[in-house]
């Protein structure tokens, strides 16, 4: 037997993070928690709800359930257009990018330049070029005949906010791809030419491959991000029209903020982050344990 | 298809470049079918290069390859009878190993069971055959080698097989083994097999014939055997057999040469070298030995017992050189000679080889 000396004084080391993430993260969750329980008649007096505002939100016939229902089937609806777009997209432009050469740069620069941009400046930036009478892409697409309004529009409205996501955040999808693309020996691509591989064949049995694990990492962030969307509908449709681009952020907020419905409030945030783990957590079993099945 | 035909191929990969900057010096020579070759030489001497401009990945700066009459210079990869074994493992990771096998046959639109056929037969010859359901990337290095092997001999129409360093990433204790594979298939199916490796071992136990390279040239091709007998270039003897050639410096005149201090007769009688060249005598270790008086006076330094052999580091006037000590001899005191086998003393002049007119 071994007599290890046992001493705990390293947890003081840990001590200073814990604190941390105990004003940043969990005591705020808490507070939340201590809402989604409660009911309050003002003057700061809160009494025991029990899970009322958690079955209220669930139940789509009440009023807020049916407030959540709508817009957690809209986010569900943006994450997946927005995926569907982004991925196939990113990979595209990341196999058309050059290799090699003086180009690889300012290629990379150009492509990551949207990324740089804050989300509330991407906002106005749309909010204005999507303008039907003086914004360059409402006025254009009015011109050429095709009827575009943003603010009176639902379907205008969605396209905008699905175009400004994928100018915003293609660029990610397309440096993960390029870097697992160039992390592709040579000899493969050697070798594919020698086996008279089409490109097709190369893509699907060379390149689809060896990305795979880029991509799990590139479809975990934008479901992440696009599930949370908030400043981009924010400032370019306030959610409208009508109801249209009400995301469940957007709605969290106005239910918060804007009617103090706190209770409400909270259950629904807390639902809507379960939500996301929990969708995180099956995407990445589901993307992992694909490729752990195949080895079998 | 019998014979690959290089006919002063050269490149350079800098456009425009000077001819003796060159990757590739130009080179004329024939391939001839069922023969197998090693590319052998350091790291950047241009085997590579080579070796890419036969598979198709490389097109040439100047000159054409022919496979037999077939001017093939400018025709892509996929449309030449050649196969490719690369430095690491390329297997298709999706693939079982079946598959792996027959892909390159599926993209040429082959039958089903005229594919099946090919890969059992093949799988059979490499050793495979109980793998072939499983996933080709959870086999081992050597395994993964050998499908890529696979691959290219799966074709019925394939000339010529490269390998490019193919036993770079294996086991030690495997390399022996998928070294005989290799010998072995290509008794088996008499294909041209040229092999690129910077190990002398590797290329003198697999191959008919050697091409020796350095700096984009080719310096010598010739058997193992030649090789070390009768190296044509310093460098052929300085890289290969361990120790390397010993290589004096010297003056020549006829068939006597001055060593230092000391006179050597040489067994033929050479033209007086020109002016400001470098003229050195070569002689192997291996053909040099240690005795109490010999052509040349020597300084013994050292003796090491190698077990097979006893190998003396001794020193000619300022100069370093190795002699072979016979079994059963004492090694002789501070000082002896050595004596060399008249027919293994060559005469290098800036660094070719030289013959002389027999006395």
């Amino acid at each position: 037997m071994i007599d290890k000396p046992i001493n705990n004084r390293a947890w003081l080391l840990v001590l200073p993070v814990l604190i941390f993430v105990l004003f940043s993260a969990l005591l705020p969750m808490m507070t939340v928690v201590n809402y989604s329980v409660q009911d309050s008649m003002g003057a700061n007096n809160f009494f025991w709800n029990g899970d009322a505002w958690f079955r209220a939100v669930l139940d789509p016939s009440t009023d807020i359930g049916a407030r959540f229902a709508d817009a957690l089937i809209r986010n569900l609806a943006f994450s997946f257009t927005a995926l569907m777009i982004q991925v196939p997209l990113g990979i595209a432009i990341a196999l058309c990018l050059p290799r090699k050469g003086w180009a690889v740069g300012p290629c990379l620069v150009i492509i990551a330049l949207p990324m740089l941009i804050p989300w509330n400046v991407v906002g106005t930036i749309w909010q204005i070029f999507a303008r039907a009478d003086i914004g360059l892409f409402g006025a254009a697409l009015n011109g050429l005949g095709i009827p575009f309004n943003d603010t009176q529009d639902p379907i205008s409205a969605w396209c905008t906010i699905v175009i400004i996501d994928v100018w915003h955040w293609t660029p990610l999808v397309i440096l993960l791809s390029y870097a697992g693309l160039r992390a592709i020996p040579d000899a493969f691509y050697q070798a594919a030419r020698i086996d008279a591989a089409s490109r097709w064949a190369v893509f699907v049995n060379i390149e689809l491959p060896k990305l795979q694990k880029v991509l799990v990492i590139a479809v975990l962030l934008r479901f992440m991000q696009t599930f949370m969307i908030y400043t981009e509908p924010f400032v370019v449709t306030g959610g409208g029209p009508g109801s249209a681009t009400t995301f469940l952020s957007i709605d969290l907020v106005k239910i918060a903020l804007g009617q103090v419905d706190l209770g409400n409030a909270a259950a629904m945030s807390l639902i809507y982050n379960l939500i996301t783990i929990t969708l995180c957590y099956i995407f990445y079993t589901i993307m992992t344990q694909l490729d752990r099945r195949r080895d079998a | 298809m019998a014979r690959i035909t290089l006919d002063g191929i050269a490149h350079s990969y800098d456009s425009g470049a000077d001819p003796s900057s060159y990757a590739l010096k130009p080179i004329d020579h024939v391939w001839t079918q069922g023969r197998s070759y090693a590319l052998l030489g350091p790291s950047g001497c241009g085997k590579t290069t080579l070796l890419n401009i036969i598979s198709g990945l490389v097109v040439p700066s100047e000159g054409r390859l022919l496979f037999d009459d077939k001017d093939v210079t400018f025709l892509p990869t996929e449309q030449r009878n050649i196969a490719q074994v690369f430095q690491f493992p390329v297997i298709y990771d999706t693939m079982t190993v079946a598959e792996n096998l027959a892909f390159p046959l599926k993209n040429r639109g082959l039958g089903r069971a005229a594919i099946k056929a090919r890969v059992d037969e093949i799988a059979g010859l490499l050793g495979l055959t109980g793998d072939l359901k499983r996933r080709a990337r959870n086999l081992t290095a050597d395994a993964k080698q050998k499908i890529s092997l696979g691959r290219g001999l799966v074709r019925s129409d394939v000339a010529a097989v490269l390998f490019d360093e193919p036993l770079t990433v294996i086991d030690p204790s495997l390399k022996w083994e998928l070294r005989s594979k290799l010998k072995a298939v290509h008794r088996a199916l008499d294909v041209l097999m040229i092999y690129v490796t910077h190990d002398q071992v590797e290329a003198l136990t697999f191959a008919d014939e050697v091409v020796v390279m350095k700096d984009g040239r080719i310096l010598q091709i010739a058997t193992p055997t030649q090789l070390f007998e009768q190296p044509d270039h310093t460098f052929v003897g300085y890289f290969i057999g361990s120790p390397g050639m010993n290589l004096v410096d010297a003056e020549i005149d006829g068939a006597q040469a001055r060593v230092g201090e000391q006179t050597i007769r040489l067994p033929a009688r050479y033209r007086k070298p020109p002016a400001g060249s470098s003229v050195r005598l070569g002689f192997r270790p291996d053909y040099t030995t240690l005795v109490p008086n010999g052509d040349l006076r020597v300084r013994v330094q050292k003796v090491e017992d190698l077990g097979r052999r006893r190998l003396a580091r001794v020193s000619l006037g300022a100069q370093d050189i190795f002699a072979t000590v016979p079994h059963g001899q004492s090694v002789p005191a501070e000082t002896a000679g050595i004596a060399i086998k008249p027919e293994r003393l060559f005469v290098y002049v800036n660094d070719e080889r030289v013959t002389g007119e027999p006395l």
